[in-house]
């Protein structure tokens, strides 16, 4: 077995294992932490194909960002695991059937034709990421632009969404702040100065 | 040497533990969310798979959408959770029924 087979193999088993743990622990914080083990071993499994931009990427975008967001939710929230578990032992024969099933006709569709595709010399050359860049930005320019805009709408309905004004909290009002003139916050008075006025007045004894 | 079955089979497995997770796990809206997840990384699995195998970019280009797809898809879904349990004080799936559906 060679050394790319067998580092395939234990990264699968370990993936399948932490997908098979986010599924059924019974803390939520330990499935997130779970779900992150399978983004790292996903990670490490797209470098053994060359796909070193994405990889980097989804480390980056779920381990970062994500999964962060997923366990600032979960500790925030305060969740009773016990009613949410009913049911779990009810359901797990047809959900394990399902699945088993679906596997089942997966594998069957693949068949063994694809068994025998070996990989082609690396069509990026040296660097994956000058190859993705190059059809990024020629082909899919505008796709790639709609997702920026997506992601600008998501951040705004997610900051909408969880926003809300309480009632006798003191705020600032930026609009306002910016818009304020300074005739507004100061008052010139115009006063005589102290020697002027000494002489208006006379030496005082 | 790895063939492109080893990748696509792993996929498989993969959709298939997330699809156990949604039967199993339907009281709970934040493993529900982490299966769908999971159901996302084994579809940018076969991507990165075939992609790779084929010699086009426009699976992996794919995939660079599908992140930023599922990025703003766990935002909102999370930002709803939140407003969701502020206003219900509960996750949980059987007593959220507000639509009568």
């Amino acid at each position: 077995m060679s050394v790319d087979l067998f580092l395939f193999y234990f990264f699968a088993a370990v993936l399948a294992l932490a997908g098979i743990g986010v599924i059924s622990v019974r803390n939520s914080v330990h499935a997130a932490l779970l779900l992150v083990l399978c983004f790292f071993t996903s990670a490490a499994l797209w470098l053994l194909m060359q796909a070193e931009f994405l990889a980097i990427a989804l480390v980056l975008v779920y381990v970062g960002a994500v999964m962060v967001l997923f366990l600032f939710v979960v500790m925030m929230l305060d969740i009773k695991t016990e009613v949410l578990r009913e049911g779990f032992i009810r359901y797990l024969p047809v959900g394990l059937a399902v699945a088993a099933v679906m596997l089942a006709e997966m594998i069957g569709l693949i068949g063994v034709q694809a068994m025998a595709i070996a990989p082609p010399p690396d069509p990026a050359g040296a660097s994956n990421t000058a190859w993705l860049g190059n059809a990024l930005f020629s082909d899919f320019l505008l796709p790639f632009e709609v997702a920026a805009v997506i992601l600008t709408v998501a951040v705004v309905a997610a900051i909408m969404l969880t926003l809300r004004r309480r009632e006798g909290t003191r705020y600032q009002n930026p609009a306002r702040q910016v818009e304020v003139k300074a005739r507004d916050r100061i008052r010139i008075v115009k006063m005589p100065s102290a020697a002027r006025a000494a002489t208006v007045e006379g030496p005082t004894p | 040497m790895i063939t492109l079955a080893h990748y696509i089979v792993l996929g498989a497995v993969l959709f298939c533990i997330a699809v156990a997770g949604i039967f199993i796990n339907r009281k709970n809206i934040i493993v529900l969310l982490m299966a769908i997840e999971l159901m996302l990384l084994s579809v940018n699995m076969n991507f990165v798979a075939f992609s790779r195998y084929l010699g086009d970019a426009s699976g992996q280009v794919f995939v660079f959408f599908i992140l930023t797809v599922a990025a703003a898809e766990s935002a909102i879904g999370l930002a709803i959770l939140v407003v969701l349990f502020r206003n219900r004080a509960t996750i949980n799936v059987g007593e959220i029924d507000q639509l009568k559906g």
